[in-house]
């Protein structure tokens, strides 16, 4: 009898080990230097936290792997005018507690990224009206024939109104001014997973969502999303297998992870621009010690790029993993040329001079804004500039923070100096300028103003005309560049190193669509 | 002058300490590499072969050269360079110097503060004692790495962001120093204790000598070997919590890099194979910590065999 027990009791185990191990062979466990800064689908327009509200938000349209634009919650669209679009919507989606998804959530979602605290305002800022047909038909109307709208819907995340109602979430949260709300750490959308557990910068817990509307074409049950901010326990932690997936290997570190001959380095060339702003507008600098605002003088700013040696960078700080950039947009964005992406060639003696021509020979002492945790080595780009600038008298010194901090304090507009990274997922242009260049623009920290830019972005929207409106973009270009109102350095690189049974199909955005993606 | 100096010198060829110094060759040694590491960071400007801090003698292009004896090697990078092309050799030295200058404040610190609280606890006695003494109870409780990080946390939220770079190496030396006290509270008063029965301190109250006279002129030199000793192998203590700290992040920042800082920098480039940039601050972190153990294990079998 005793030995029956004991048996049982060792067959039970073993089965609860059988079902645990098959259980945890369906988890991919993700990694990255920082977390989604809030799940909130509309605060924060930023890369990672959009990685993550992919996973669990769906938008009226969305990019697929090949970056094409394709439905997702609207099944068909068209203009029935120039300046009006129907979308007829998807009948079976259900959100993660079982609410039907109809034109109504729609219709909530997009005023929602209209407010105030949205940070995807910019995005839809066209739109001056979304109404429900019936229950699964939105028509919405924009103040010109907008050429770009579905690439501005595919951001666009779609949220449970009767949830939003119900958790006070109908306003997206304040992230600019630390607002805590039940939306920034709950979610509930409609996509392929759903959000079981949240413990911001230490562990979120994605399961599958069995009523998922679509074709499951993955083999997942859970992802779990660790974020790791010290690149080496990164890359140590993939290595031991305790990750499977790391979407920011360290450049320094890949061949080290592919020799391990258990896992795999895929590198793509991320549409994502690395430069420097410098604030153009304010009277005295805020750590400067001149008593003025160098950076008035386009001499100055063209002093600081030629000091630049971009080269050196690619070289020893990225491994050769970029591309030096010349404007703020990079190869299959409309507007981008190759003339464009010239940079304005290394001379430190050219540089010296500039800056002795705008009346500062002996340089002058700023403050320049890092993140550490955001870009491929951002913080050792910005000591490299650091040590460039020191080289024209230029005494820099180096705040580098962590992104939220980092982002927090640039939209608080405490940055004279700073660094950013800015990519283009509408694939057009006017997203750039629109974000960065508009005068008064959200992300234009640099306080750049020009009424030949701004009369060229109202071109960019309301113009159906291919040839003129490509015309503008290019205008607009020039004119940025040549008064360098912004410092570019580089077309970022992105490296994922994954374990060689998991299968996440890299993307020129750097978004994993976890719904492609198989554990073998 | 002549011969008094000669008698000074004689005096200690004759002393003890002398001559169990000579006989040691581990205290021998361990001496001079102090001795050695002390003057190439105190006069570090005149023997490190660049300026580290000096952006204009960097050139980004010959970042991570390796070790001069390898094979890529440049003769005049002899332990190689680090990611930003500073030379290790002189960024070692000038980190030392900051690692010596915060351990050194930092044990000074809670020395000053340790016997002052210690002797007069054990010379006064009482409700005094009780809970100086308690308090250094409840201080040892608490880890020093972690009593270290609190005091850091907390003057971070004091200190405004503009100065907080200037002011990080004294909240080092502050949070280091305080978390190190109580050894020497402990030690100082146990000495006070013995000492305060003797006839000298009696024969001193009779002819009406003040306490605080009685204390600092006449104990103090008396139990200050013990303390010595704690201090010496305290240094040791100090720097590393230095470097640990540096190493967590929260030491001195990474423009005035210090030891620890050195290690985390090169921490990133371990696995790439770039090994010299954490192996060498790394080893000479060792170096120095064991020569001062070495050398306080030696003073304490001869300043003060009962601690043994």
């Amino acid at each position: 009898m005793k030995t029956k027990s004991l048996y049982r009791i060792l067959l039970t185990l073993l089965l609860a080990f059988w079902v645990s191990s098959a259980w945890a062979a369906n988890t991919i466990k993700w990694s990255m230097q920082g977390d989604s800064l809030t799940l909130d689908p509309h605060a924060q327009n930023e890369g990672p936290t959009t990685m993550v509200s992919r996973q669990i938000y769906e938008a009226l349209v969305t990019r697929g792997l090949d970056m094409s634009i394709g439905p997702q919650l609207a099944t068909d669209w068209k203009a029935t005018n120039p300046t009006t679009w129907v979308f007829n919507l998807r009948k079976d989606v259900t959100f993660h507690n079982g609410d039907k998804m109809t034109s109504e959530d729609v219709v909530f979602s997009l005023l929602r990224a209209q407010q105030p605290s949205s940070d995807f305002k910019e995005y839809i800022s066209t739109i001056t009206s979304v109404k429900a047909l019936d229950e699964y038909t939105v028509e919405i109307q924009t103040k010109d024939p907008n050429p770009i709208l579905l690439n501005q819907l595919s951001n666009i995340f779609v949220m449970s109104k009767k949830w939003a109602i119900e958790n006070f979430a109908v306003v997206p949260q304040n992230w600019d001014a630390g607002q805590e709300t039940f939306s920034a750490t709950n979610a509930m959308g409609t996509g392929p997973f759903k959000i079981t557990l949240r413990e911001p910068n230490t562990k979120t817990v994605f399961k599958k969502n069995q009523k998922w509307w679509g074709e499951v074409q993955h083999n997942l049950d859970e992802i779990h999303l660790l974020p790791i901010a010290n690149a080496s326990t990164r890359v140590a932690a993939l290595l031991s297998g305790e990750l499977d997936i790391v979407t920011d290997a360290p450049v320094q570190d890949l061949d080290r992870i592919r020799s391990s001959g258990t896992h795999k380095v895929l590198s793509i060339e991320q549409m994502r621009t690395i430069f420097l702003g410098m604030d153009q507008a304010a009277d005295k600098l805020r750590s400067g010690n001149t008593g003025d605002n160098p950076f008035k003088k386009k001499e100055v700013r063209q002093a600081f790029y030629q000091a630049i040696d971009i080269e050196a960078i690619k070289e020893k700080v990225m491994r050769g993993l970029s591309s030096p950039a010349g404007i703020i947009t990079f190869p299959g964005v409309t507007g981008y040329t190759k003339e464009l992406d010239e940079r304005l060639p290394y001379d430190v003696a050219a540089a010296k001079q500039l800056l002795a021509d705008a009346g500062y020979p002996d340089g002058f002492d700023i403050e320049l804004r890092c993140p550490n945790d955001r870009y491929v080595n951002d913080e050792a780009i910005c000591t490299a500039v650091v040590g460039m600038l020191g080289k024209i008298g230029v005494n820099v010194s180096l705040n580098a923070q962590t992104k939220s901090k980092h982002f927090k304090e640039l939209k608080d507009n405490q940055g004279d100096f700073y660094m950013l990274g800015w990519g283009v997922p509408t694939l057009d242009s006017h997203y750039v300028f629109h974000y960065l260049y508009e005068t008064d623009a959200s992300w234009n920290k640099v306080n750049f103003s020009n009424a030949e830019v701004d009369a060229a972005i109202r071109v960019m929207e309301g113009e159906v005309d291919l040839g003129k409106r490509n015309a503008a973009i290019a205008k607009a270009w020039k004119i940025v560049k040549d008064d360098i109102a912004y410092l570019p350095l580089h077309h970022q690189v992105i490296s994922w190193a994954s374990k060689r049974n998991v299968d996440v199909p890299i993307r020129p955005n750097n978004e994993p669509l976890f719904r492609f993606s198989n554990k073998r | 002058m002549d011969s008094q100096r000669l008698t000074l010198l004689s005096r200690i060829k004759d002393s003890d300490i002398y001559f169990s110094f000579i006989k040691s060759p581990t205290a021998i040694v361990s001496s001079v590499i102090l001795i050695i590491i002390f003057f190439c960071s105190f006069f570090v400007e005149f023997v490190a072969p660049f300026n580290p801090f000096d952006p204009s003698s960097l050139s980004l292009m010959e970042a991570f050269t390796p070790p001069s004896w390898s094979e890529k090697g440049m003769d005049k990078y002899i332990l190689g360079t680090d990611g930003q092309g500073r030379d290790m050799l002189s960024t070692i030295l000038y980190g030392s110097r900051i690692s010596l200058i915060v351990g050194f404040s930092a044990i000074l610190f809670s020395l000053l503060l340790g016997v002052t609280l210690g002797l007069t606890a054990g010379y006064f006695g009482g409700k005094y004692e009780m809970i100086v003494m308690r308090l250094t109870d409840v201080q040892l409780t608490v880890p020093s790495i972690l009593m270290a990080l609190l005091v850091d946390g907390i003057a971070r939220g004091i200190i405004s962001r503009e100065l907080h770079d200037e002011m990080a190496i004294y909240v080092l030396i502050f949070a280091i120093g305080i978390s190190e006290w109580p050894q020497f509270a402990r030690v100082s008063r146990a000495a006070t204790l013995v000492e305060k029965n003797k006839d000298y301190v009696s024969a001193s109250t009779i002819i009406g000598v003040s306490n605080i006279l009685i204390m600092f002129k006449h104990i103090l030199p008396n139990i200050m070997r013990p303390v010595l000793v704690i201090g010496t192998i305290g240094l040791a203590l100090a720097i590393i919590a230095e470097s640990t700290l540096s190493f967590l992040g929260v030491g001195v920042p990474p423009t005035t890099p210090s030891l620890g800082t050195l290690i985390r920098i090169g921490n990133d480039f371990l696995f790439s194979g770039e090994w010299w940039i954490t192996f060498f601050p790394a080893i000479f972190l060792v170096l120095l910590a064991f020569s001062i153990n070495l050398l306080g294990d030696w003073m304490r079998d001869t300043l003060n065999p009962k601690l043994n």
